[in-house]
């Protein structure tokens, strides 16, 4: 399964655990895999069909979209979506 | 893992590059010189009519009414506009490729609404027959202000008590709001180890407070539009900008027609950095040509672009790291505060991922907020909110480096980053540059040569900037002379055209010269990323490599063709094509191509963010001399040592390594953005907002350091961002080893060098 990486902002829905493990062949996949075992998770990451305004996924240090395919290895980052000048 | 394959270099695979790395002149370098090349400010149309726009004479207040009929009124005026001619604009957040606005907002900046949010904030538009009348007609509109505090001070914005900018601005916790509004649009954290534990550990704990002041970009050529809405309902804009298709996009979204009916022209571009980015101008001109029946062009002066676009913000940093007495660092803390200016979205989560990035730190705690305050709403500006934060951490580097008895490149030694370090944010480096800046800073003449005198210091500082992927289209057509019309949809701000062009020269084994590149129309080009981010030459790059694989396949199949042989038999090399002894190369089968197939071209697009980004990093080595009367700071020596990856065109690396520690310099030295009380800016012109010139230089040395990015097929990575982070962090270093003293706020000009000196 995948490891995610849980932001220090979501912790208190993971009850403190920091590097969790989620299946699912997308991104969109993980996240329901967590919401099921972390429930509240989804809506902090997720608005509609995308990821939240302002927020950015990386798997294996790549950015892709929720229905972008993940690894049973991958690790997984939500973090700050960059913007250059 | 979704991924894209990465295209070999070149069909012979071999890595000495015939085009790559050479200097050729740049393809608009005649037009630019000899003043052909046709800017925004250029452009006729026939009926043009002229637009200027109103702006507040406040920096906080309630519009109770506006009038404009007096305006109208006035012989010459055709239409008058204000924010009530936008659609309403909702709740909807538009996606501009390079991050996200709410749309409200984005269209409040652009006229303002119920409220004005800071001097110079849009009001109102008019087009009129000459730009005079237009002028005049601004006088004639009334505008009913009910005056409100300002807040202007990014801390005091924060405090519970201050005058609110919008009632429905809650706090953003990542996807979690606050219960009441407050100014603080949104609160990032990044945690990685355990920062308590690490600072117990140390074996000292060093922690600085830092200010820097709203600086702005200070491109050359001011904004500009020209907008045709034509009876068929298509919309044209003429415009200078980063991005066409983003300057689309958020006029289709405003104006909330289809996007098929907006064509937007990027004309030529004196400078952006980042200010080019979001739209001002567009859909006024826009809108105001579709009440008349004619061409409308905006123009800004001087003190519009100062006051009414988006400067890069001032900030409170606060920074805390433990480090044991061998000089690693073992724990850090860093808070920062950035002012977002009237809408929410400064570049602090930009700031809290790179204020560390050099580093290999285990336990480390970073918290960001961003801030309204009433002043112009900020936009990204070469490594967006990076270099404040790197003035506050290479300065503690510095103090570390100091105190622990170590010289300050090899304390970055001992802590620096690598290939396979893992970042505050979480993510893991891929094969980075950083050891090899430090390696080219301490044995370049400069650093090895020692620096005598009285008020003369020596400091370094490093710096590291993300540089971005996003996503690029390019068409490549052969012409029949053999010359190949490269079609791209990145406006050149930088000698992109001439960067891109090579790559698709290296891949045909074709000259740069014999490119013809062209910055297409929305229309006319695939979707195409805004130029920033420093991904130009990357995700371009990338997308004319693929392309000219695809030409190349092309080519082949005309060449089997001619010899009636199947297309695999056919070897291809440095624009030679080949079969056993037969041969023809690239510009003689050009001109055979009708008899064998018919003409031949290839296109591509890239989503580069999944080809492997690799970030940047720069070491700067300065030295100065200060006047111990006036506080002024010289600056005798500098030199710029940066990974870039792989060079595609030296000089125009060389170019961005100095021009980005030139503007580095300025917001060090001299930059600021001065407000009286009541938020008017008073120093709105060139003439007293400073910015360096060729007088107040030295020649800036570079190093290009090439470590390739393994993400690209030649290597390269972005350069124009990095170089500006470290010079603000270096050149206080260097003032610190001139009088003894550390400065912590930004600029450091005359005076505050001056006070520091007699309170030594």
């Amino acid at each position: 399964m995948a490891i995610v990486f849980i932001p220090r902002q979501l912790a208190k829905l993971t009850g403190g655990v920091r590097r969790v493990e989620a299946s699912g062949k997308t991104l969109r996949d993980v996240i329901d895999s967590l919401e099921r075992d972390y429930p509240g998770v989804r809506e902090r990451l997720v608005e509609g069909e995308r990821l939240r305004p302002g927020l950015a996924a990386a798997v294996d240090n790549t950015f892709v979209g929720l229905l972008q395919a993940v690894e049973e290895t991958s690790e997984i980052h939500f973090v700050p979506a960059i913007q250059g000048g | 893992m979704a991924t894209t394959k990465k295209p070999s270099p070149s069909s012979n695979g071999k890595q000495e590059y015939r085009v790559i790395g050479k200097r050729p002149i740049r393809h608009d370098g005649v037009d630019k010189v000899t003043g052909r090349a046709l800017y925004g400010a250029d452009l006729q149309l026939t009926g043009l009519l002229h637009g200027r726009i109103l702006r507040s004479p406040h920096a906080h207040a309630r519009i109770r009414s506006i009038d404009t009929e007096p305006a109208l009124k006035l012989p010459g005026v055709k239409a008058v506009i204000t924010g009530a001619d936008f659609p309403p604009a909702g709740d909807k957040v538009e996606d501009l490729g390079e991050g996200s606005v709410k749309l409200r907002d984005l269209c409040g900046n652009i006229l303002a609404g119920e409220k004005v949010l800071y001097r110079g904030h849009a009001v109102a538009g008019v087009a009129a027959t000459s730009p005079h009348i237009a002028e005049q007609a601004l006088g004639l509109i009334s505008v009913d202000y009910e005056p409100l505090p300002p807040v202007l001070d990014v801390r005091e914005a924060m405090s519970p008590d201050a005058p609110l900018l919008h009632d429905d601005l809650f706090t953003d916790d990542l996807g979690e709001q606050a219960t009441s509004p407050s100014n603080i649009a949104k609160h990032l954290q990044f945690e990685k180890g355990e920062v308590a534990a690490g600072f117990k550990k140390a074996d000292k704990i060093f922690e600085r407070e830092f200010e820097t002041a709203m600086v702005h970009q200070g491109y050359i050529e001011p904004h500009n539009a020209t907008a045709l809405w034509k009876a068929d309902g298509h919309l044209t804009i003429w415009t200078s900008t980063q991005g066409a298709f983003i300057v689309r996009t958020q006029v289709a979204t405003i104006l909330q027609i289809p996007i098929s009916r907006v064509k937007v022209v990027p004309m030529e571009i004196g400078g952006g950095f980042g200010g080019k980015i979001p739209v001002y101008l567009d859909p006024v001109a826009a809108v105001l040509s579709r009440k008349t029946g004619r061409p409308v062009k905006i123009l800004m002066d001087r003190t519009e672009v100062f006051e009414g676009t988006g400067p890069t913000p001032g900030s409170y940093i606060k920074v805390k790291m433990g480090a044991l007495k061998s000089g690693r660092i073992i724990a850090a803390e860093a808070y920062l505060v950035y002012e977002a200016g009237a809408f929410a979205g400064s570049p602090v989560a930009c700031g809290m991922m790179c204020i560390l990035a050099p580093y290999d730190i285990e336990n480390v705690l970073i918290d960001g907020y961003d801030v309204v305050l009433n002043k112009p709403k900020t936009a990204p500006y070469r490594a967006p909110g990076a270099t404040s934060a790197a003035m506050a951490s290479e300065t503690l580097v510095d103090e570390i480096a100091e105190w622990a008895g170590q010289d300050p490149l090899a304390i970055r030694e001992l802590n620096g980053a690598k290939e396979g370090t893992r970042r505050a944010d979480g993510l893991v480096y891929s094969r980075i540059g950083f050891l090899e800046t430090l390696e080219a800073a301490k044995t370049h003449s400069h650093y090895k040569e020692p620096l005598k005198g009285p008020y003369r210091g020596r400091g370094v500082a490093s710096g590291f900037w993300f540089n971005c992927g996003l996503r690029s289209s390019v068409a490549a057509s052969v012409n029949p002379d053999g010359t190949v019309s490269l079609v791209e949809g990145s406006p050149d701000i930088g000698g992109s055209r001439t960067s891109i062009a090579m790559q698709l020269a290296e891949v045909l084994g074709i000259e740069a010269e014999d490119v013809i590149p062209k910055v297409a129309d929305t229309d006319s080009i695939g979707y195409s990323d805004v130029t920033g981010g420093s991904r130009v030459t990357f995700a371009t790059g990338y997308a004319a490599v693929k392309a000219a694989q695809e030409v190349e396949r092309h080519m082949k199949q005309r060449a089997a063709t001619l010899w009636e042989i199947s297309p695999d038999e056919v070897e291809v090399a440095q624009g030679v094509y080949r079969n056993g002894k037969k041969s023809i190369g690239f510009k003689e089968l050009a001109t055979k191509l009708n008899d064998c197939g018919g003409p031949v071209s290839g296109q591509a697009t890239v989503n580069a963010d999944e080809c492997g980004v690799g970030g940047g990093f720069a070491t700067h080595i300065v030295d100065v001399e200060i006047d111990p009367d006036t506080g002024k700071v010289t600056i005798l020596r500098y030199t710029a040592v940066q990974d870039v990856g792989k060079a595609i065109h030296p000089s125009y690396v060389e170019g961005q390594m100095q021009g980005g520690a030139a503007q580095g310099i300025g917001w060090a030295l001299n930059e600021e953005y001065y407000f009286d009380g009541k938020g008017r800016m008073a120093n709105s012109s060139f003439l007293d907002y400073r910015i360096p010139t060729a007088l107040d230089l030295p020649m800036i040395d570079t190093v290009m350091v090439e470590v390739p990015t393994p993400g690209h097929p030649f290597g390269v990575r972005g350069v124009g961002e990095v170089p500006i982070v470290p010079p603000p962090a270096a050149l206080a270093n260097a003032i610190y080893r001139a009088i003894g003293v550390r400065l912590s706020r930004l600029p450091m000009n005359p005076g505050r060098v001056l006070e520091a000196i007699v309170g030594r």
